[in-house]
């Protein structure tokens, strides 16, 4: 009993701890007062003006264009990759995993400045260098989450399919992808979490002109980070939560559970 | 059958990778040992020894250290007490960890520096009790806190992942032959969650290791790591050449901590995922 008393204290105390910062940003978009310490009373004034923040729109539909684009393009192309590796011997399969593995791993502020070198080399840095820069480390979330999908899956049946005269475009949607689904889908989620959430990587790579949410608030950090910007993050987050609750909790979620990542 | 016209769907990805990964790290190979005006030189990798840039790749590996040890700290209890609870739902664990990212993790720490601040909610909550106040802005111990808090999540979801795959029945089977919990720990439990531990460390040690913008946003300017050296080099100086040799060296370090891990972890595969 008393066991359980101090786990339940525990469990408590983490999500305290990872659930206080964004806490304090809610309560902070309705904070009728600039200065950030002080409480001002409730207000919605800054979700009005958020939206005729030129700025601030700009930078939110730059990071969603950013995140969707890349995350779309990776999943496109580290499925197919997926598939590949699964065709592959066992040795070549460990040396491609392991090199998918290495921009994962690899520090984000290396990724960027060695991507950064090599654009300004050959054209201006803008929208298509960040862009490239977000799907090179989307892929591997990807691939990661489709390879042990394609594992599980059982090989006989693909071929069982194309024996009985399938073409093997027709064997694919019919059997392989209903098996890989979960595992794209996840990918795709983590992919646009992983570029949503960046700065490094998009700091280094971006053009002069350009602005992600995450840019643009640390080059406001020192003067002061704007109210609009915690209305806007207050809203995002609460979309994602609706978004993930219904993804686990929703219709959907019943027939395809068996162990998903998101 | 290892089918070759399969294989070859692996190919766009593979120029992918050539292009974006393997050619940027030639770049900075080339501006690491070439001076401005392009002749070979080993000055840009050697000023690592430099006691300015020493003294920040030494105060990295520390906070580094110091932070994967809370982390681990924090996270292995934390994995035994979510497996023990045996949710229905494994991916409710995950979606819990994960989404506090989506709310911009610049802002997320621009929270905790009002918490922390010397007018913030914490010291008013100490105030109140008479307790000492907090100043722990701008110091190292700031920037460790908020590394914990960032990159919490990559240590608890492999080691949850490992701990939530041992079978029951193995446990009860140790219990059945009269093992006690601390042999039941120590003989099953850790070596059966140990490459969830290995993928742990080597998630948040990285990133730990070449983070820039916690430091710059909780320093104060004070706390100067590897990272905020170099990021100066490339956006402050335009030394670009001093930049890719300082990240060369940093590469070497994240190589080597990735080497050493995966030979500890060599039969594993718990991901994140």
């Amino acid at each position: 009993m008393v066991r359980k008393t101090i786990e339940r204290i525990y469990l408590s105390l983490i999500f305290l701890f990872l659930y206080l910062p964004i806490a304090v940003l809610i309560i902070l978009s309705f904070n009728n007062s600039k200065t950030r310490v002080q409480w001002g009373g409730f207000t919605l004034k800054w979700y009005r003006s958020l939206f005729s923040d030129s700025s601030i729109m700009s930078a939110f539909w730059t990071t969603l264009f950013l995140a969707l684009v890349s995350a779309l393009i990776a999943t496109l192309l580290g499925t197919v990759a997926a598939l590949g590796i699964d065709a592959m011997k066992k040795r070549s399969q460990t040396l491609m995993i392991g090199a998918t593995n290495i921009p994962l791993l690899n520090a984000d502020i290396v990724t960027g400045i060695s991507m950064m070198l090599l654009f300004v080399r050959f054209t201006r840095l803008g929208m298509n260098t960040v862009l490239i820069a977000h799907i090179t480390f989307n892929i591997p979330y990807v691939i990661l989450n489709v390879l042990p999908k394609l594992k599980q899956g059982s090989r006989t049946t693909y071929e069982a399919a194309l024996d009985l005269g399938a073409t093997p475009l027709y064997a694919f949607f019919k059997i392989t992808w209903p098996q890989i689904r979960p595992g794209v889908l996840s990918g795709f989620l983590m992919a646009m979490t992983m570029s949503l959430d960046d700065f490094s990587v998009t700091y280094f790579t971006k053009g002069a002109g350009i602005h992600t949410l995450s840019t643009m608030i640390y080059t406001e950090m020192r003067k002061g980070v704007r109210p609009e910007m915690y209305a806007l993050s207050t809203i995002l987050f609460l979309l994602a939560l609706v978004l993930l609750l219904f993804m686990n909790f929703g219709p959907s979620a019943r027939k395809e559970k068996e162990g998903d990542s998101l | 059958m290892h089918n070759l016209k399969r294989q070859l769907l692996a190919g766009p990805y593979l120029l992918w990778m050539a292009g974006f990964i393997l050619l940027p790290v030639a770049v900075i190979l080339y501006y690491a040992f070439t001076t401005t005006s392009g002749d070979f030189t080993l000055l840009n990798v050697t000023s690592i020894f430099a006691s300015i840039h020493w003294k920040s790749l030494m105060l990295s590996l520390k906070l580094a250290f110091i932070c994967t040890a809370v982390c681990l700290l924090l996270s292995y209890p934390l994995a035994m007490i979510l497996s023990s609870m045996k949710l229905k739902r494994q991916g409710f664990i995950v979606f819990i960890f994960i989404l506090p990212m989506w709310m911009n993790f610049m802002l997320r720490i621009l929270a905790w520096k009002l918490l922390l601040s010397n007018n913030g909610v914490i010291n008013t909550m100490l105030a109140s009790w008479n307790l000492p106040l907090l100043d722990v802005l701008n110091t190292p111990f700031a920037v460790v806190f908020c590394m914990v808090y960032d990159f919490l999540p990559f240590m608890i979801l492999p080691i949850y992942n490992a701990m939530s795959r041992i079978e029951p029945d193995i446990i009860e089977a140790a219990k059945d032959l009269g093992a006690n919990n601390i042999t039941i720990f120590f003989k099953i439990i850790v070596p059966l969650t140990l490459s969830g531990v290995v993928s742990g460390i080597t998630m948040v040690f990285v990133p730990a290791l070449t983070s820039f913008a916690i430091s710059d946003l909780l320093g104060g300017g004070k706390v100067l790591l590897i990272g905020n050296v170099i990021e100066q080099a490339f956006i402050q100086e335009y030394n670009w050449n001093l930049g890719s040799g300082l990240s060369l060296v940093l590469m070497v370090f994240v190589i080597a901590s990735m080497a050493l891990m995966s030979a500890k972890g060599e039969e594993g595969g718990t991901g994140v995922w």
